[in-house]
């Protein structure tokens, strides 16, 4: 490739043609700063739009001042990024953006993860320059899952960015021009009355406080002090991974044991964990897979776990409906099973136990708040609360996770495999789905339970397993612009593929909208996949069919996969959203 | 296909203005997947505000599902241009300019005249449907300044005490036509 040197403070760097001058700065450690910026390596996904201004830099011979990440270098260009008349346009450009940003970080749920108010702090901010009008928008929680405070939108149009082109599901856009200017769904509508799917990526990308989940923290202490109900708590396989971080652990450690000691202690009487749903899952989806492929029906069959997944399949190809399979997610059935099974064994009905689920996700809170999920005769799930909500509660009570003993999950729905762990990453209920079907179709045992074609940070990965001596084709998608590309190949009768596992966050759960906020993101979610195969792989039992508490569970109560009264608890049924 | 959006809520327009608007868009001859689709979407959107008046949330949809985009790219568009209305007008759009040369030769005082006599504020549309009123940004006639727009007609020079007169040829016109 073509090389450009330029001049960066007197300093001489080389780079190749087309960068720009925030990424030659960047080669030689000089930090120019940046708010609505934002390059996501992994996902090939970059916000240029250069509307904050913050990276102004002084280019000799040019008369204003250009914006770093949005001006390409050129042969022989100077920049200085640290002048005098820098400086003061920087700190004007922020002066102004705060001039009408709300000044409630005390009480803000991005305190101390808000790049705006780190910025304010690193430029030493200590008083309102400007301070004319502010926006009075409402809150938009209606949803029950994603929450909207368009006061707090500083146009940098990330969100948009995220929403259209990765997910492709287009619901943001700027509305109105100059000062009303605010990012929102069309005609500043609420996200419940529009394709929003709940996925939350845009949550993961806002800057500010913006865009968040609606929390249902104090509803679950609430639970937790009513001495009148049964409180139960499950944990999705990507809160293990990630909630370390909360509490400054490296990224990548999981924390399984210290986190069901932690959930303990919060006063939960009864701590799951939804890898044994994830397990269950497999039960009843490979039940499904294998009389499909039997009868050559309703392929490729669609996996359900992910509900920001399946609200996108719902609106955008209600016409597929019917190829998803039927099983709930984990979540659901850890839900349903806690309140029918679980609660005749400890003698209690439905609606004394109250079912909380920590999930990475916002699109969980969602579904769980789906009218047809009340096959208990109740909701099956109370409360969602998300990663990053759980570490405050956590901190709230004074449960250090550093300094906590590991203590092991409540059984019988507490038991789990590494099947089940995996499914916290993108490629892992295919894996899981693969090593139970293998053997119930050759009926003999897996040599090698490691399917590593399926797993990584690749949008799309397939894989080809022999079943009764028939090539099965499987594919992995995450991210729903890779979901949509599938989707549309399946249409126009293209696909060859017989299972496809799909994941509405690129990356998986472990990149969920409910998890702990994070600049360096592309190495995060590395780290916290490879700490849930590195869990997988030092567990005992790594089949779903093997696990003693879902076998134990079929013969006690359920039958077999696929029995009545699995169907009418473990399974569900999708709508033209 | 992919269903992109939502259905609208309510569709109370004439099915012959649609017609018309499909029509026009037919020869658009849009295909789904082509980058370049989008690049008439003004013209729709300002032949359908022809055909409509204005462009309320049905109409958004109906553009945004035959250019198959999503309908927060129609609305994005609708909201920056202030060409583009999604409230219905009155039946005389009374439009006074408040560009710079226009202003400083008094507009301000012209629009607050338009307010007082019709008795709506400036965005607003008279409870009966006659008269709607809005100002504007420039239509190239600074000579004239100050500028008012009525309909297709344009007034120069327009003083306050003249306002008046110009509501009552308006108010002339209706009872005659009637």
């Amino acid at each position: 490739m073509t090389k450009t040197s330029v001049i960066i403070d007197g300093r001489a760097v080389t780079v190749d043609e087309g960068a720009t001058i925030l990424e030659a700065a960047k080669t030689i450690n000089v930090r120019v700063p940046t708010l609505c910026h934002l390059h996501l390596e992994d996902l090939q996904m970059v916000n240029q739009v250069a509307s904050c201004r913050l990276c102004v830099v002084e280019v000799a011979g040019r008369k204003p001042l250009l914006p770093a990440c949005a001006t390409p270098v050129a042969e022989g260009m100077e920049v200085r990024t640290n002048s005098k008349r820098v400086l003061a346009a920087r700190r004007a450009v922020l002066e102004l953006l705060l001039s009408d940003h709300p000044t409630d970080c005390l009480i803000c749920v991005k305190s101390t993860n808000c790049e705006l108010q780190k910025l304010a702090h690193d430029f030493a901010i200590d008083r309102e320059r400007f301070r004319w009008e502010v926006n009075d928008y409402p809150e938009d929680t209606g949803s029950r899952a994603l929450k909207r405070d368009p006061n707090k939108c500083i146009m940098c149009r990330r969100c948009e960015t995220m929403c259209s082109e990765i997910q492709t599901v287009g619901v943001l856009t700027a509305n109105g021009r100059g000062f009303e200017a605010i990012v929102g769904p069309a005609g500043m509508k609420p996200v419940l009355d529009t394709n929003c799917t709940f996925c939350g990526q845009c949550v993961t990308v806002c800057p500010t406080g913006a865009l968040t989940g609606v929390s249902y923290v104090q509803d679950v202490w609430e639970a937790l002090f009513d001495t009148s109900k049964t409180v139960v708590v499950q944990v999705a396989p990507a809160i293990r991974a990630a909630i370390g971080e909360e509490f400054g652990m490296a990224p990548g450690t999981a924390i399984p044991g210290r986190l069901a000691a932690g959930l303990r202690r919060l006063g939960f009487d009864a701590v799951f964990d939804t890898t044994f749903g994830a397990d269950l899952t497999i039960m009843e989806e490979s039940r499904e897979i294998v009389e499909r492929l039997h009868d050559q029906h309703h392929l490729p069959l669609l996996t359900s776990c992910c509900p920001g997944w399946i609200n996108f399949l719902e609106f955008q190809f209600p016409d597929l409906r019917d190829i998803a399979s039927t099983c709930k997610s984990p979540q659901q059935m850890v839900g349903t099973i806690a309140k029918t099974y679980y609660a005749e064994r400890i003698g209690k009905r439905a609606e004394d136990i109250v079912m909380v689920a920590v999930m990475p996700c916002l699109a969980k809170k969602y579904e769980a708040a789906r009218p047809e999920h009340t096959d208990s005769g109740v909701p099956d799930v109370d409360y969602v609360i998300t990663t990053r909500e759980l570490s405050k509660m956590l901190k709230e009570a004074g449960i250090d996770l550093r300094y906590i003993e590991d203590e092991s999950f409540d059984n019988p729905l507490g038991e789990s495999t590494g099947a089940g762990v995996i499914f916290g990453a993108t490629g892992g209920v295919l894996e899981a789905a693969l090593r139970t079907v293998y053997e119930q179709v050759n009926e003999r045992e897996l040599e090698d339970v490691n399917f590593t074609a399926v797993r990584g940070m690749q949008g799309v990965k397939e894989a080809e397993i022999r079943l009764n001596g028939k090539v099965v084709r499987v594919a992995a998608a995450s991210g729903l612009g890779n979901a949509r590309k599938l989707l549309t190949k399946i249409e126009k009768g293209e696909s060859t593929y017989d299972v496809i596992e799909i994941m509405a966050c690129p990356g998986g759960c472990i990149n969920g909208g409910g998890q702990p906020y994070s600049q360096e993101r592309a190495e995060r979610i590395q780290a916290r996949i490879e700490a849930l195969y590195a869990v997988d792989k030092g567990q005992a039992v790594r089949k779903s069919h093997e696990n003693p508490s879902v076998q134990r569970l079929y013969e006690e109560f359920l039958g077999e996969p696929g029995s009545e009264k699995a169907h009418k608890l473990l399974h569900t049924v999708y709508f033209r959203r | 296909m992919a269903r992109i959006n939502p259905e609208p809520k309510e569709r109370l327009l004439a099915t012959e203005g649609y017609a018309e608007l499909d029509a026009y868009i037919d020869g658009l001859h849009l295909e789904p997947e082509a980058p370049r689709r989008k690049d008439t979407l003004i013209q729709a959107l300002h032949r359908a505000q022809i055909i409509f008046g204005y462009l309320p949330d049905e109409v958004q949809l109906h553009i945004a599902n035959r250019f198959y985009i999503p309908h927060a790219e129609v609305s994005g568009v609708v909201g920056f241009y202030n060409f583009f209305t999604t409230e219905p007008k009155g039946q005389y759009q009374v439009s006074v300019c408040m560009g710079t040369a226009c202003y400083v030769l008094g507009a301000d005082k012209v629009l607050q005249e338009f307010e007082r006599l019709l008795g709506i504020r400036s965005g607003e549309i008279s409870d009966n449907g006659k008269f709607s009123l809005d100002s504007l940004r420039c239509v190239g006639a600074c000579g004239l300044a100050p500028v008012v727009t009525i309909n297709d007609r344009v007034y120069g020079k327009v003083k306050p005490d003249a306002v008046e007169g110009i509501v009552e040829h308006y108010l002339v016109e209706e009872a005659q036509e009637a």
